[in-house]
């Protein structure tokens, strides 16, 4: 069906979205790169001076450089690991027959509506905080000593919060997807006396493998760049337990106002970006082909 | 997959159900709770929490001190407007890698993904200065522009894999009895993809709503919407839990409601092309 | 309310927006602390006294308000008028030109009544560039009650060595009293201002002459080890998360033996409305170690304008309102005397009804006794008593303080924690061209 005439009318239908998409990357890339390229603190107005290579020394070599991408990975890597872990255990239990199934659904996906900011100062305070949390009020009844989670194990209470704000969107497409399933196969295999277990392994894990793909992509491009829950909770700390590169550049940008090095920073972030984006467009590529 | 089970599995299903669901709704439903006690008491155990006396002086404090209402408008027209922006240059897109698909397509599609990836703290300061020549410092177009940039890849992608699943030969039918692309796209494609469409609109409006970085870094008076309302209540000197729960119940409350009426266009929909 | 009135009512309020329509309006950036939101409150008298100018409120939390003020006036946006800026902001920003004096302010707005220290914090060769809405130094809150089963009295001016006895002798973890609760939490202006304005008493210093940085020296080892030993052994659990706040709650639910923190916070621990133990509160002098430097710091949340605001005239007004006598007396016949905003103006200190409040004196003292133009025992290049007033201070202090607050949490040594924050600040100093 794709006449030449329909090939022209389908450039020119996409074109708004690309030349925009298009400039919104590479107007600010550019900026980027040239200002990565200079001494520009925007505290100190006429300072500015080309310096090359300077602020991509000084990014590469910050002893919290490493740290943050370890941090970043761990925090993408555990926080996809709960949610498709859990995802896939609740929508399991929620394609059950239930009782009130309409209502216990919306009490699981209801954390997805919230800020992201509301999310961390909720668990920050009323949660983890050692002394008037929820936490340590538990603790204390049971008669031990109240954990103090955001100093103790910052990184994974912030996975722990990131992940629950992101598991009701696992869940709901894992829900879809496991709802799609062919019961008479299932019904089959039963039948034929497979243990439900095996059942999982062999029927229903391969079904949801296109599902779990794209929660995996799609959440993975808003976890690079968690920052609201940090800034919120731990602003990085202890040391720089919890920095990830996205606060690392913050640091950088708009607390030292070194536009300079924040910059250098920013342009680090999009090559590494870019390299996991590769890495998932070949995942994609296999899994997503339709 | 609805099976026939005996009752007491059904029974236990249902409790271990209910229980997870309680347990994941808890904070929202322990910051509601918390924003109707008063300061002193919002800070006791949960226990002394519960019994203590009941009052709405936290949302009379929050009431009298900041308008909430100009807060909501703005989050509703910017994020409202955002998705509706991004809609019209998404669905042409859409439409053509859809239908009229290159060897790019796929290509193009993640790279209109990845732009999603730049971190938007390395890029403050280049912006900031764009929207101040272009006078677009707080103001609810600015907003709407940028908002509608970020989640546009999103959009086009949700809708590239609603737009997939319809039979060409509908089109083409459509087609032969004369209708213009124009009408292809209005009579015909539309209509048949508006559960498709209703839970982009959704998704993106619930995105838009919870953005707080550029929401919050590009406005001042009059453009500030309700990320900008939570900021003036996180951590001052002194107690906070309850104004704190109150106004956070404020801010998401509207977008809660709006998502449990419409959760089952939201959940028909959002599969991003997952479920063949 | 009958019909007639109601539609009167409406009446006025038609003509009063009719007014508004031609009025000048002033955004105002200020913090969420309860001064300012009194402030907020009040805008009425302002209104009815200016009738042509109405006031919009940007009342944000004081890292997102740093942020947002910062970027408008580096990048010369103009989305304030008004700003409200610490005595961190003021120097800095006054040489480089981005304020508008304010030394031709009415007359009756007496200047000269504005406490010395304080208005040396603002001023910049001669020019001051905020009017202080606030001021706050630091000293010690404590428990007279718990003093007193300790055994002790406290004097006016204690050592920390008396502080780290009374710390001690006041603790009780089983009944979850603890004998001092310090900022722990990190951040230049949570546990770095304690840190830094305590280091000044016991000589150490953030750089010397050669902008080189001083925590290879004994003295800051001196006071990290003396805080770290102090907190370990008489501090709450979790103290590395613990900032003005979560120590306030502490210890106004009667946790704290003594508490060192800003001055603002006598109000809110003698107040019986939240605080459990409003009438057991002592107040003393920040400690020192005899070497002529106490451990108090001084701060002022200031209004400022803008250089390059369209609407200079108007905002004077309203900067001149808020910071002037006449609003300290409105304040005190809304709210009480113990209510209005301290520490700016010494007729305020002179006034018989105000010395009546149990704080006012001891505030004074320690603003008095706090000196930003020379903060340390030996020479430093730099002005700020817990800050040092440069551009890059917030990055460095913050990035010292995760180490600082990391030692605390037990995490690394004190010795690790100072070669790593002398490590990090040498980087950033050179980095920003100090050190040659």
């Amino acid at each position: 069906m794709a006449t030449k005439a329909s090939r022209s009318a389908a450039r020119l239908m996409i074109s708004p979205a690309v030349i925009l998409l298009l400039g919104w990357m590479i107007v600010p890339l550019a900026m980027t790169l040239y200002f990565s390229f200079l001494r520009y603190n925007l505290l100190m107005p006429g300072m500015e001076e080309w310096t090359g290579l300077t602020n991509y020394r000084f990014f590469l070599t910050d002893p919290a450089f490493f740290d943050a991408i370890w941090n970043t990975l761990l925090l993408v890597g555990g926080v996809l690991l709960i949610t498709v872990t859990g995802g896939i255990l609740l929508a399991l239990l929620l394609d059950q027959p239930i009782w009130g199934q309409g209502v216990v659904r919306i009490l699981v996906i209801a954390p997805f509506f919230v800020m992201p900011t509301v999310s961390a100062l909720v668990w920050k305070n009323m949660f983890m905080n050692p002394v008037n949390g929820i936490f340590a009020h538990i603790a204390k009844a049971l008669g031990l000593q109240p954990y103090d989670f955001l100093s103790q194990a910052p990184l994974a209470s912030i996975i722990w919060i990131v992940s629950w704000q992101w598991l009701p969107f696992a869940t709901l497409i894992l829900l879809t997807a496991l709802q799609s399933l062919d019961s008479e196969q299932l019904e089959a295999a039963e039948m034929d006396g497979a243990p439900p277990l095996k059942r999982f392994w062999f029927i229903v894990l391969p079904h949801l493998a296109r599902a779990i793909t794209v929660v995996i992509l799609i959440q993975t491009i808003f976890l690079l760049s968690v920052f609201a829950e940090i800034l919120v909770t731990t602003n990085g700390g202890p040391g720089t337990a919890s920095t990830n590169l996205t606060y690392l550049i913050y640091v950088q940008s708009l607390l030292q106002f070194d536009v300079g090095g924040g910059s250098a920073g920013g342009v680090v972030a999009i090559v590494l970006a870019n390299i996991v984006a590769i890495f998932l467009m070949r995942m994609i590529g296999k899994n997503l082909d339709a | 997959m609805a099976r026939a089970v005996t009752p007491r599995r059904k029974a236990l299903t249902t409790a271990a159900a209910w229980t997870v669901g309680v347990l994941i709704f808890f904070p929202i439903l322990w910051i509601v709770i918390l924003s109707f006690k008063s300061e002193g008491d919002a800070i006791r155990t949960p226990i002394e929490v519960l019994t203590s006396a009941w009052t709405a002086e936290s949302y009379a404090t929050v009431q009298e001190r900041s308008d909430y209402f100009k807060h909501f408008l703005n989050s509703v027209t910017i994020s409202v407007g955002s998705t509706l922006l991004g809609l019209v240059i998404a669905i042409p897109a859409a439409w053509s890698m859809a239908f009229v698909p290159g060897r790019r397509t796929k290509d193009v599609l993640m790279w209109m993904l990845s732009t999603k990836m730049l971190p938007p703290v390395g890029v403050l300061v280049p912006f900031y200065l764009m929207f101040r020549d272009f006078g677009l410092l707080d103001t609810r177009s600015g907003l709407v522009f940028v908002l509608m940039m970020i989640n546009l890849p999103i959009i086009i992608w949700m809708l590239y894999t609603y737009f997939k699943e319809i039979p060409a030969e509908i089109l083409e039918a459509a087609r032969m009895d004369g209708a213009g692309l124009r009408e292809e796209i209005l009579y015909v494609l539309t209509p048949m993809a508006v559960p498709g469409i209703a839970s982009t609109v959704l998704l993106n409006i619930i995105l838009a709503w919870n953005e707080a970085f550029w929401t919050l870094n590009l406005t001042a008076a009059k453009a500030a919407p309700l990320t900008a309302f939570i900021a003036s209540y996180s951590s001052p000197e002194g107690l906070f839990y309850a104004k704190l729960s109150a106004a956070s119940t404020m801010a998401i409350a509207p977008i809660l409601i709006m998502g449990w009426f419409s959760q089952k266009q939201l959940v028909r929909g959002l599969t991003f092309g997952a479920v063949k | 309310m009958n019909l007639t009135m109601r539609a009167l009512l409406g009446a006025t309020a038609l003509s009063a927006t009719a007014a508004l329509a031609q009025a000048e309006t002033l955004t105002i950036a200020t913090v969420n602390n309860g001064d300012m939101i009194r402030m907020q409150g009040l805008t009425a008298d302002f209104t009815a006294k200016n009738p042509d100018i109405e006031l919009e409120w940007v009342t944000l939390e004081e890292n997102v308000l740093r942020q947002r003020v910062t970027t408008d006036i580096a990048t010369k946006g103009g989305q304030y008028d008004v700003m409200t800026i610490g005595t961190y902001e003021v120097p800095i920003w006054g040489k480089q030109g981005w304020l508008v004096s304010l030394n031709d302010l009415p007359a009756d707005y007496d200047i000269d009544d504005l406490l010395p220290a304080i208005r040396g914090g603002l001023t910049v060769e001669g020019e001051l560039y905020a009017a202080p809405f606030y001021g706050e130094s630091s000293m010690v809150m404590y428990r007279t009650d718990l003093m007193e089963k300790a055994g002790l009295t406290m004097p006016e001016a204690p050592t920390w060595e008396f502080i780290r006895d009374a710390a001690i002798k006041m603790t009780d973890k089983a009944n979850e009293v603890y004998g001092i609760c310090l900022r722990g939490k990190a951040g230049w202006g949570e546990n770095m201002a304690f840190l830094t304005a305590t280091a000044n008493s016991f000589g150490a210093k953030w750089f010397d002459m050669d902008w080189k940085p001083q925590f290879d020296q004994k003295p800051w080892a001196d006071t990290l080890n003396f805080y770290l030993d102090l907190m370990n052994e008489a501090g709450p659990p979790g103290a590395s998360n613990n900032g003005f706040n979560e120590n306030l709650a502490l210890f106004q639910q009667g946790k704290c033996g003594m508490w060192i923190d800003a001055t603002v916070a006598a109000s809110f621990v003698t107040n019986p409305k939240d605080s459990t133990v409003a009438d057991k509160v002592g107040f003393a002098l920040a400690p020192d170690n005899g070497l002529g430097k106490r451990g108090n710091w001084l701060w002022a949340w200031s209004l400022a304008i803008p250089a390059g605001s369209q609407k200079v005239d108007a905002a004077k007004k309203f900067v001149a309102w808020a910071t002037s006598k006449d609003y300290l007396a409105l304040v005190a016949a809304n709210e009480g005397w113990a209510n209005v905003p301290p520490g700016t103006r010494t007729s305020l200190y002179e006034n018989p009804e105000y010395q009546t409040v149990p704080f006012a004196k001891m505030t004074l003292d320690s603003i008095n006794s706090a000196d930003p133009t020379s903060p340390t025992v030996d020479p430093v290049p730099y002005v700020g008593v817990q800050f040092v007033a440069i551009p890059e201070f917030q990055g460095i202090a913050t990035a010292v303080g995760q180490q600082f607050s990391a030692a605390l949490a037990g995490q690394t040594s004190a010795a690790d924690a100072l070669a790593n924050a002398q490590a990090l600040t040498e980087r950033e100093m050179a980095k920003a061209g100090y050190i040659k």
